[in-house]
Order: structure tokens, then C-alpha cells, then sequence
């Protein structure tokens, strides 16, 4: 059954899925997630894995290492399958440990009046997009949105911004570019709707003078709505590798990541690093991107990644 | 991780002197712990299962064998290799009489930004560019590319339609007719798998006819590399590479990918936000980060030798403050002196290796430095930035230097505080748990060693 909107954003009641969204999603998911699937499979030759044969695990090492779920990971899935005393079923057994790295499936926070939610990443990940996608879908469950645009630096990121927030009828708080991205986080968070929303600049995480402006907006979010933000969430972009765990790492330090947006994943990248995330850094992933449409932003089912990560 | 894999090659190697000969175990664990390296650098699998056979070749050559030092000849020669690999291929631009730069990629890998950078670069070699606005997809990408070019003056080409084809077309006209002799056109982000917008990428590419084809390329990208590379290659057959968001700290093992399986050279190297951080690329340099184990590493090891702690917390605590002042350059020179011969020591510094070239460096060289610092005054010691035409005339005079000297000085800090900034804050914090990452996959499963789950992070 994969995880509704509803689920996710904790309405009482809410149903998983119904068969026909489910048909719609999976389609989607399977059809963007196709190329990995065959490429898991192909690599893991899995009628010829033979548990007794080290260079079937080297296989299985490789076909992990392919999907960006990174040395450390791999390590952990391979001795938890060998631990295992049944392997008949590798790619079911597979999908298992996977999930299970991931932990329950989570919730987003929104249950605050208002709920803020503070998006951070690196450049280019995906973040106001995300933002667009994720104020359609509370708007449909709802919710009435601010989205604040706090990325003060890129050209034209508030232009952005404002086309999303007309397509999906959400209240839009903008600033001054090159001013204060504080200042415009907390005009926004001052903003009387269910939820709030505030975009920030994409930054390197190495940048530290970029990381305490990040730490600052946070601050004055706090400073202005106690408990706030409600929901931190880091956007990665599921074609990035291994220093995907250090922006998680640093982010995490900076501003109190709660949770990770794996975007792109229509593409033919895995989005591996997810599992090294999660199982390195016990952050949960809420939220996946899987097109540049309105629709396509999905709460995340840690089951049917796993599935369609290794097609079970 | 860093310069452990040379400290884990000197282990897995280094015993030979109490065995006399390599025996071939040694040598599978050395290149066990290469292929691991490379794996969490992000390079390819296939393309370091090739790499690694390789290597092991040329470690199995008489050198190597006869060596005492087994470890670094094989960092030495997987130094080298790929550095070779990837060196090759010509990294300059090709030029017409009216040039045209296509820039192609997947989303968010920087291409709006770069095609501005690109521009400026142009702009500095006394080319007259102009920038072709031919992302329709992306909200307010045209823009952003008008934005970007007011900052740096240059002319964007915009035309009202929703096809990037006429986009393209119209700006290359107009281009012409106020007669700019370069421009780039900036296309939208796609996925290679997106057959609709591959083939408007090979429609805009027919239009435009250009004489280079850049790829611009995430260096954070992990495995999908390969995939992301070579599907381009075959749609549009791009001339080269452009490596953007390379002021992070990744270790960028996606460009040895794209390298080994396109061929394609990379070009450009993109280092940080503002838009005059686009550098030439240097294939030796890329070579060391891969392997995570620079020259700038050898130096910080030796230097945290050398430099009593307290004194090392201090400047690191500035340093994380973005400051690095001349009184501080004054420091690290001293700290220098205390480190051994100078000559080898100055020329690991990036910056002032390219400066110094193959000039000796001798002791009044250095006394000249010190000098000319002792010669500012405590306020442009403190913030360089206030140290204009007349106050370096002042400064060569007082420590008898010529201007040019002063100069070289003051782009000597600048470098160095770019450097520092670039290790101080990324990779030097990153360090303890980078190290924790050195675990070997099939080490791991044949003991059976129990993994401690890390600790949360992000939840203060």
C-alpha cells in the first residue's frame, strides 16, 4: 500500500492510497525508476547469486556501490544478508533490509498553526520546485500556504517562487534581492496561514559564512513562532553521490535538518544516497520528486522505494 | 579519508622491508584499498575495476618491486595515471569568425550561471559575447540569464516564444546584427532520458551550429556520471566538459568517470558563487583531490608537526572566520621556516607554485616577504583590502621591493586564504568521520565486524 498525502501529513483517518493514484504513482515510479531496476537486476545476475560463491557478494557489493548506496551501507545490507539463513529470495530479502534501514515510514509536521517549514541544500537541487509542488499538494489537502522567499542571492529565484505560489494559490512574501533573507523569513513566518514555507538560497556547504546566515534564518524563525520551524528539510538530488552524507552532515549541524526531499528521481539515478543517509545519519527521507510537474511530488513509502530500488 | 589511502598502501605495503619481496596478497590488499578510495570519490565502478587493473600492472613492474618505499611508488603511480587520464584531450576552445557555445546538461547542474561566467571569461580575452536565453522550461531561468547579464554587461538575447529552437535562432540573429563575435546559448536542464527534450536539445544544436559543445556537469554527481555522459555524447556529441560546484568538498571522482568513457576532455572548472570563479582545469590537481590526498595535505600534516597546538587553534579559529590576514601570512611563514627546506615547501602552496615557477627560493627571498609585511601597518596587515596604488608604492619603498613584488605578495594571500578556506571549511571539519569511512567492504563482511550505527545527526 503506498503511503497518501493524507498519511503524511498526519490527517486523522487518512486512507493509504487509493488503487487508482497507486496505479498512477507506481506507474510513474516504476517507469522512471525502470533503467535502475533493470540495472539492478542485471547486475545482481540473481538466479546465478550463490551464497557460497565470493564472487556473487562482490556482485551484489557492486550493484549497491552503482546506486550510490555508498561503501559504508553496503557493508551494513551485505552482513545483514548474510546473516540471513534463506537467500533463495535475494531481491525480496534485499528490498527488506533496504526498508528496514530506513525505518518507519515518517510524517511531516504540520500539524502547527502555523507550521513552518524551513527548505534548505546545495545549488541546483531542486529546491523551489520542490516548494512549488509541496504548497499544490497542502492547498489540495486543505491547507492554506505562505511561501516566503528568503533565497535573497540568485537572480531571478523569487520570480520563481512567485510562478509557483500563483499556480498553486499560496500566499507569497518576497524581499529586496541581495537583502536580508532573515528579514524575509520573518515576514513570512508572521504570515497567518496553516502552513509556512520558507525557500532559501541554494549554498555549498563548505561555505560557512553561507551555512551562519543559514543558522541565522532559522534563529529569527524560532524567535518568532516558539517551536518553529516545525520541519527542516534538506533537499538532495538523487544524482548525487557520496558527499550527499557530508551536505546532510553539515546541514544537519547548521540548522537542524528533520528530514530529507530526494528530488530527480525521474531520472535514471538510483537515489542510493538516501540509504546511506538514512542509515548513516538516521535522517528519514518525507518527500520524493519524481517530475517537473505539479503532480509529482510524492510522500516517501520506504517499502516501495526499496521495491523499486531492487525490483522485488 | 584524505591522505589515509596513502597511510593504507604504506600499510598494506610498506612491511618489505621485514619480508624482502611483495608477496601477491600485499599487493591485492593495496589495491583493494585503491578501488576503495575511488569508489567513495564517486568514480565509476566499471571505471575502477579498469583503473585498478591497470595500476596493479604497473605495480607488478620491476620499480615498484625493488622499492623501499612500495606504498608511495603505487600512490606515485596511481598518481600519475590519473593524472594522465585525465589530462588528455585539448582543453582551449575552438573559434570562428562568429562562435557559437552551446551549454547542455541536467538540471540544476549550474548552466545559467556558468554560460554568465563563461561570458566574462570571454569577455577578459577581448571577445565581444553575448548570452542566448534558451531555457523555456524552467520558471524565470530567462530571468535569472538577464539578471546575471546586467551584473557583468553583457547583452541577453530573449525572445517571446515557448519553442527554444526559434529562441535560439532569433538570438543568434540579432547577436550577429549588432555585431557581438561570440555568444552562448544557454539551454534548458534535461534528462538524458527524456526523448522529447533530447531531441529539442539536437534541433537547438542544428540551429545554432556551434563550435563547441560543453557538458556542464554537477562534480557532486555520483554513479549516473557515466549514464549522464555518455547519453549526451550520443545525442549531441558535446566537445567537453564543464565542472561546476567544485568549491564544495567533494572529491569529484565523476569527472575521471566522464573522462574514461566519453574521452571527452574537461575544460572548465567552476569554484565558487561569484561569477569570476570559472578556472581552466587542472588535471593534476583533480588527480590529487580524487585520491583525496594533495600536496596541500602533505603540507597541513607537516605543519601541524611543526606548529605548537595552541597556536594551530588560534589560526583555525580565524581561519573558520574567513580571515586570513597578513599578520597570519606573516605566521604561516614562520611556521614555514620551521618545516624543513623551503623550496619544496613554498612550491605546494597552490598559487605560488604558478608564481614562483622554477625560481629558487632562498632565504632572503623569504626575508624580502617578511619585510614587506613588516613594512604595512597594522591596519592593512589586518584587512589587505584598504592596500591601494599609493599605499604598495609606500610598502616597496619601505621594504625596499619593487611595486611588482608587493603585488605577487598580496595574490599570494589572496590565493592562500581561498585555499584555506576551501580545506578550513569543508574538508578539515570533515575529517574525523571521514576516517571512520575507511572501512573495507569485503574486510567488513569476512570478519563479520559489527558496525556501531552513527549517531543521529541533525536532531540539536
Amino acid at each position: 500500500m503506498a503511503r497518501s498525502w493524507g498519511q503524511l501529513l498526519g490527517d486523522s483517518d487518512a486512507p493509504a492510497e487509493t488503487a487508482e493514484a497507486q496505479r498512477g504513482f507506481f506507474g510513474r515510479l516504476r517507469e522512471s525508476l525502470g533503467k535502475s531496476r533493470r540495472a539492478l537486476t542485471e547486475q545482481l545476475q540473481v538466479a546465478a547469486f550463490d551464497p557460497a560463491d565470493d564472487a556473487s557478494w562482490e556482485r551484489l557489493e557492486e550493484a549497491l556501490i552503482y546506486a550510490d548506496v555508498g561503501v559504508r551501507a553496503t557493508a551494513e545490507l551485505i552482513r545483514r544478508l548474510e546473516a540471513r539463513q534463506d537467500l533463495s529470495e535475494l531481491n525480496g530479502a534485499l528490498a527488506e533490509e533496504i526498508a528496514a534501514l530506513f525505518g518507519d515510514a515518517p510524517t511531516l509536521n504540520v500539524r502547527h498553526e502555523p507550521a513552518v517549514i524551513l527548505v534548505v541544500g546545495v545549488n541546483g537541487t531542486g529546491k523551489t520546485t520542490t516548494i512549488g509542488k509541496l504548497a499544490n499538494k497542502l492547498r489540495e489537502h486543505g491547507r492554506s500556504v505562505t511561501l516566503g522567499a528568503a533565497d535573497t542571492f540568485r537572480a531571478a529565484a523569487e520570480e520563481q517562487l512567485d510562478i509557483w505560489a500563483q499556480r498553486s494559490g499560496a500566499r507569497f512574501v518576497g524581499g529586496e534581492r541581495g537583502g536580508d533573507p532573515a528579514a524575509v523569513a520573518y515576514d513570512a513566518v508572521g504570515s497567518d496561514t496553516d502552513v509556512v514555507i520558507v525557500d532559501t538560497a541554494g549554498r555549498l556547504h563548505t561555505q560557512s559564512n553561507l551555512m551562519d546566515e543559514l543558522s541565522k534564518v532559522r534563529r529569527v524563525i524560532a524567535g518568532r513562532r516558539e517551536g518553529a520551524p516545525h520541519e527542516v528539510l534538506l533537499v538532495i538530488d538523487a544524482t548525487t553521490g557520496q558527499n550527499g552524507l557530508q551536505q546532510a552532515r553539515i546541514f544537519g549541524d547548521a540548522v537542524g535538518v528533520t528530514g530529507v526531499a530526494l528530488t530527480k528521481l525521474d531520472g535514471s539515478a538510483k537515489g542510493g544516497i538516501a540509504v546511506a543517509i538514512a542509515y548513516e545519519l538516521g535522517l528519514p527521507v518525507k518527500l520524493v520528486g519524481v517530475g517537473e510537474g505539479l503532480e509529482d511530488l510524492r510522500p516517501f513509502d520506504p517499502d516501495d522505494f526499496a521495491r523499486a530500488l531492487v525490483a522485488a | 579519508m584524505f591522505d589515509s589511502l596513502a597511510d593504507k598502501l604504506q600499510g598494506a605495503l610498506g612491511d618489505l622491508r621485514k619480508k624482502g619481496k611483495l608477496d601477491e596478497e600485499s599487493i591485492s590488499r593495496a589495491m583493494r584499498e585503491i578501488r576503495l578510495a575511488l569508489l567513495e570519490a564517486d568514480v565509476n565502478f566499471t571505471v575502477v575495476r579498469d583503473f585498478v587493473g591497470r595500476v596493479r600492472e604497473k605495480a607488478l613492474g620491476e620499480e615498484i618491486l625493488k622499492s623501499l618505499t612500495p606504498g608511495q611508488q603505487v600512490v606515485k603511480v596511481v598518481h600519475e595515471e590519473l593524472t594522465a587520464l585525465m589530462g588528455e584531450g585539448e582543453s582551449g576552445l575552438a573559434f570562428g569568425k562568429f562562435t557559437v557555445i552551446l551549454l547542455a546538461g541536467l538540471q540544476g547542474s549550474g548552466k545559467t550561471t556558468t554560460a554568465a561566467k563563461l561570458a566574462l571569461q570571454l569577455r577578459k580575452r577581448h571577445r565581444k559575447p553575448g548570452l542566448i536565453a534558451a531555457d523555456l522550461q524552467r520558471p524565470a531561468a530567462i530571468d535569472q540569464l538577464e539578471q546575471l547579464g546586467k551584473q557583468i554587461q553583457i547583452p541577453v538575447f530573449r525572445t517571446d516564444t515557448k519553442d527554444a529552437v526559434e529562441a535560439t535562432r532569433s538570438g543568434l540573429e540579432r547577436a550577429r546584427a549588432e555585431g557581438l563575435d561570440t555568444v552562448i546559448v544557454d539551454t534548458a536542464g534535461r534528462l538524458q532520458i527524456d526523448e522529447e527534450l533530447m531531441q529539442e536539445l539536437e534541433r537547438v544544436r542544428d540551429v545554432a551550429g556551434p563550435h563547441n559543445i560543453l557538458l556542464v556537469l554537477d562534480a557532486m554527481t555520483g554513479q549516473e556520471a557515466v549514464n549522464v555522459a555518455q547519453a549526451f555524447d550520443e545525442r549531441i556529441a558535446f566537445d567537453g566538459v564543464i565542472l561546476t560546484k567544485l568549491d564544495g568538498d567533494t572529491r569529484g571522482g565523476a569527472a575521471l568517470s566522464v573522462k574514461a568513457v566519453t574521452g571527452k576532455p574537461i575544460k572548465f572548472a567552476s569554484t565558487g558563487e561569484k561569477l569570476d570563479a570559472l578556472e581552466v582545469f587542472h588535471p593534476d590537481r583533480m588527480a590529487s583531490r580524487i585520491l583525496g590526498m594533495g600536496d596541500v595535505l602533505t603540507l597541513i600534516e607537516r605543519a601541524e608537526a611543526a606548529v605548537a597546538e595552541d597556536e594551530q587553534a588560534e589560526m583555525e579559529k580565524r581561519l573558520a572566520a574567513g580571515q586570513f590576514t597578513f599578520d597570519d601570512f606573516l605566521k604561516a611563514y614562520k611556521m614555514l621556516r620551521r618545516m624543513g627546506p623551503l623550496q619544496g615547501l613554498l612550491k605546494m602552496i597552490p598559487g605560488l607554485k604558478d608564481q614562483l615557477g622554477d625560481v629558487d627560493v632562498d632565504e632572503r627571498q623569504l626575508g624580502r616577504v617578511e619585510a614587506i609585511v613588516l613594512s604595512m601597518t597594522p591596519q592593512e596587515r589586518r584587512s589587505p583590502i584598504v592596500i591601494d596604488g599609493k599605499r604598495r608604492i609606500r610598502i616597496a619603498n619601505g621594504s625596499g621591493a619593487t611595486v611588482e613584488q608587493v603585488n605577487q605578495l598580496l595574490e599570494a594571500r589572496r590565493q592562500m586564504e581561498k585555499m584555506m578556506k576551501q580545506m578550513g571549511r569543508g574538508k578539515m571539519p570533515a575529517l574525523p568521520n571521514q576516517q571512520a569511512q575507511q572501512s573495507s567492504l569485503s574486510a567488513a563482511r569476512k570478519s563479520g565486524v559489527k558496525r556501531k550505527k552513527k549517531k543521529k545527526a541533525g536532531r540539536k
